[in-house]
């Protein structure tokens, strides 16, 4: 049963990742999308497409956050006094992103959207990277079995600060990914080719920051890095494949299944970590998930609270995303009425539309994908990636 | 060594006072608590109003739902991420607490969290539905928003009843080793905590929307927009009011018997004994009650009904056991019952009017206090928490675990509550600018566009075309 809780947590973080992790990094290009003038339209494109969903994909922190205490609370309690710090700055980063983003719809002076705006992508910024310092720092083994004290060098390691960037990264990467199938519905082939060019970059820099945090933990955490390559590398496999073959897809502009191929990178990393250090919750102590303080009846209900879940909440979501994807929300009081005519409509899944017809994509070829398409971006990534290999040598030497 | 202990000492200033960490808790929970009303209850306006457009074809209902509905969106995201607050804090102010009861009171917040998805969910829906939706649909979507309302505050409810009255499980060791779901979710403090704060709720939220429209009457915008708000708003809340108010009687006699402790503090109850009166106001010093008003024997009647009833004093534990500052605790529940006998008074009022002259009450004062409706509501249902939450002191889970073993051995929580406190005071300002802006822009533009975030104007967003230029 403490198996199928760890499941149910992990299962939830992966939603909270691939779906509000978007949302975080739908800020990080609003961040970078330039003057205010350069960036209507991807800040216009940004927000409808964050709006009527980013308050149901919080929930999953907190539904994970429950099931957290709930089912380990001995655990918990160690992760939450040994990792306060980087606890509270992601907790104000969901503070000022959630209101900066509401209060910048309703303000009416440029100033004032500026504001509220500026608040918004910065602390989109903050909350993916210090919960990514937390798994990290959870993930390499810094937090005490038994904490009376909160620590700095637990979430200040190289392995917890390259996570965080990492969950920056991936942040970016998916809203690059789920942006240009959103542009595509609405036909602006602008937006398309704006968001495909940044998902190429954001491709090659988190596939990098992957590649760097591997290699970290091979010199600082040789049990888990083992643990990765071994009995998770079918995981780390799968990530790696997908990221690559989104890549290709975007590159040679058929962006076909690349939503699903995105999540599926995100979530093999995710379950790749899960299953590298099952069934220990805190690497480094005993705590396990059988002996974190819960009771089986605890567990049980756990459970039966997540299949009540799944039965009612599954579904609203599937409602709420294909209204979504018709266009159906986002006009309210706020927005566009809708353009006139058939407008092109494609399914959530990402399922191939008739009108783009053409050949299946080439088998993608690792190692050099940047190669294809040399643009500025790209060009920008390829410098990234050189950047971060030296920063993972100069770690690795340490 | 000395020095060494004065390191630890500046480290980690605060160990065994749990007072700036309950202050956080209290700073949050307080301001999240007026979202949280809003965020059960005034959905349930807004689909009275949208009903009342789509029923009656009633056009000004139509209006008031479409623009309450932006409020709400507002509403709702700064209560998402304030109630988020709460969750982290539970575990970063209250480890001890989570670490040994995280297994028992986690699943009624499950529960809630269920409920929670729901109503972000829906609310995705009916907020950005209101355009591309047809009427009758849209309505329907908001209903899970407002059933998944009431049982999310339940399923919260259940969390404080039973820290209030803990039961449910067994322990050894300090090890939790069984585990009984509806004994926790529905301890014995649930049969009156549950209905107290939903119908809190729904009184905060009608008291708060009639006030917005009384004050618009005030100022002499007498016509059919701010009657309906009024109505809308006053109408459902005034129906509630007697029933909150039998429901705050019947808890008050059932905490006398569960926490006798905290009953006395309420009552200013030093010495078990019979024939006890009743204080209105007044403030404890030392044994002696200042400037309140006695009644006698009144206490004991309103326990069980006799002037022999014996009630029991905060002398029957020792010190160490008795909650601080009985004078906020029997103030904080003076201004809980006097507001809510105020606005049962404030009802009647309407109801006598209606009843004679099938009209609403001429007089200014009857504007003037409903125009204050809304603060009261919110200042009773405050207070009410004060006398629940500084009451159970110095337990968490009463009789337990002490609020001082929850706490979190951390030190920096003066930095945080700082923090807190202003970051809440801008947030909080920020809101309310915020809806005064949208109306005072519903009423000058009388239109219910606004722009969006750096936007193109609507016609222009499909099409490719000079950005930049569209605005002239």
């Amino acid at each position: 049963m403490a198996d199928a809780v760890g499941a149910i947590l992990l299962a939830s973080v992966t939603l909270y990742a691939v779906l509000a992790g978007a949302d975080f990094g739908g800020g990080l290009w609003d961040l970078l999308a330039g003057t205010t003038a350069q960036g209507r339209r991807p800040r216009h494109l940004i927000d409808e497409s964050i709006t009527p969903v980013w308050e149901g994909n919080h929930v999953w922190l907190v539904f994970d956050l429950v099931i957290f205490w709930t089912a380990f609370p001995h655990a918990f309690a160690a992760v939450m006094i040994t990792l306060a710090l980087p606890l509270w700055l992601a907790l104000g980063g969901i503070v000022l992103r959630g209101a900066g983003f509401a209060f910048r719809k309703e303000v009416e002076q440029l100033s004032h959207q500026r504001l509220a705006g500026a608040t918004f992508a910065l602390s989109s910024l903050m909350t993916p990277f210090f919960m990514g310092t937390v798994v990290g720092a959870i993930a390499s083994g810094a937090v005490p079995a038994v904490a009376t004290t909160a620590s700095l060098a637990a979430w200040t390691s190289p392995t917890a600060l390259l996570a965080g960037f990492l969950f920056v990264a991936a942040g970016g990467f998916l809203a690059a990914v789920y942006l240009i199938a959103e542009a595509r519905r609405r036909g602006d082939l602008k937006m398309e080719s704006y968001f495909t060019l940044r998902g190429q970059a954001a491709a090659v820099v988190t596939g990098a920051l992957s590649l760097a945090t591997l290699f970290e933990l091979q010199n600082s955490d040789k049990f888990f890095f083992d643990r990765l390559t071994g009995r998770a590398l079918p995981l780390v496999v799968i990530a790696g494949v997908c990221g690559l073959a989104v890549l290709a897809l975007l590159t040679i502009r058929r962006p076909i299944g690349t939503r699903v191929l995105a999540a599926l990178a995100v979530a093999a990393v995710i379950w790749g970590w899960g299953v590298a250090q099952y069934p220990v919750i805190l690497p480094g102590t005993g705590i396990t998930l059988t002996n974190a303080g819960a009771t089986e009846a605890t567990l049980v209900a756990v459970v039966a609270v997540s299949i009540a879940a799944a039965v009612l909440v599954v579904p609203s979501f599937i409602l709420l995303f294909v209204l979504q994807g018709r266009l159906m929300l986002g006009g309210g009081e706020h927005g566009a009425p809708p353009p006139d005519g058939p407008r092109p409509y494609y399914p959530y899944t990402g399922t191939p539309p008739p009108t783009h017809p053409g050949p299946p994509s080439p088998p993608t070829r690792p190692g050099q994908p940047s190669n294809q398409h040399p643009t500025s971006a790209v060009r920008a990534a390829v410098l990234g990636v050189a950047l971060l290999t030296a920063l993972a040598r100069r770690l690795r030497t340490r | 060594m000395r020095l060494s202990d004065t390191v630890l000492l500046a480290a980690a200033p605060v160990q065994g006072n749990p007072v700036p960490y309950r202050a956080q808790m209290a700073t949050t929970l307080g301001f999240h608590i007026i979202l949280a009303c809003l965020g059960i209850a005034f959905p349930s306006f807004v689909l009275l109003a949208e009903f009342v457009g789509l029923r009656r074809g009633n056009e000004t209902a139509m209006r008031l739902a479409r623009r309450w509905s932006q409020s709400m969106g507002v509403l709702i995201a700064v209560g998402a991420v304030t109630g988020t607050v709460l969750s982290f804090e539970m575990g970063l102010l209250w480890p001890g607490l989570m670490r040994t009861y995280g297994s028992v009171l986690g699943v009624p917040f499950g529960v809630e969290g269920l409920f929670f998805f729901l109503e972000a969910v829906f609310a995705g829906v009916y907020l950005w539905g209101w355009r591309r939706l047809p009427g009758w649909a849209h309505f329907w979507s908001g209903i899970p928003i407002a059933v998944s309302g009431i049982f999310g505050a339940m399923s919260v409810v259940a969390v404080n009843s039973w820290m209030n009255t803990p039961g449910g499980f067994t322990m050894k060791n300090g090890q939790i080793t069984s585990f009984d779901f509806w004994q926790v979710y529905f301890p014995r403090a649930a049969i009156y905590e549950m209905p107290h704060m939903i119908l809190a709720a729904y009184m905060v939220s009608g008291f708060l929307v009639a006030g917005i429209y009384a004050v618009g009457i005030l100022r002499g915008r007498r016509d059919r927009y701010h009657y309906t708000g009024f109505a809308l708003g006053f109408i459902p809340a005034a129906i509630l009011t007697p029933f909150q108010v039998f429901v705050g009687d019947t808890a008050a006699r059932a905490i006398a018997s569960d926490q006798p402790v905290k009953f006395a503090a309420m009552e200013y109850v030093a010495n078990t004994s019979r024939q006890v009166p009743e204080w209105l106001g007044g403030v404890y010093i030392n044994g002696n009650i200042y400037a309140g008003i006695k009644i006698p024997y009144l206490d004991s009647l309103l326990v069980g009904f006799g002037p022999g009833t014996k009630v029991i004093g905060w002398n029957s534990v020792t010190p160490a056991d008795r909650p601080p500052a009985v004078w906020l605790i029997h103030l904080a529940f003076d201004v809980m019952v006097g507001l809510g006998s105020l606005l049962l008074l404030h009802g009647l009022w309407a109801l006598y009017t209606w009843w004679r002259a099938r009209s609403w009450p001429g007089p200014q004062l009857f504007w003037w206090a409903g125009a204050v409706t809304g603060v009261a509501a919110v200042a009773a249902m405050e207070a009410g928490w004060v006398v629940t939450e500084v009451g159970r002191q110095p337990w968490v889970v009463y009789n337990l675990m002490t609020t001082t073993q929850a706490a979190t051995t951390n030190g920096g929580i003066f930095a945080s509550l700082t923090i807190v406190i202003i970051l809440y005071a801008v947030l909080g300002a920020v809101t309310i600018w915020i809806l005064l802006m949208l109306s005072r822009h519903w009423r000058h533009a009388d239109s219910d566009e606004t722009p969006v975030p750096y936007g193109l104007p609507p016609t222009s967003i499909a099409a490719e075309g000079p950005v930049g230029q569209v605005e002239s």
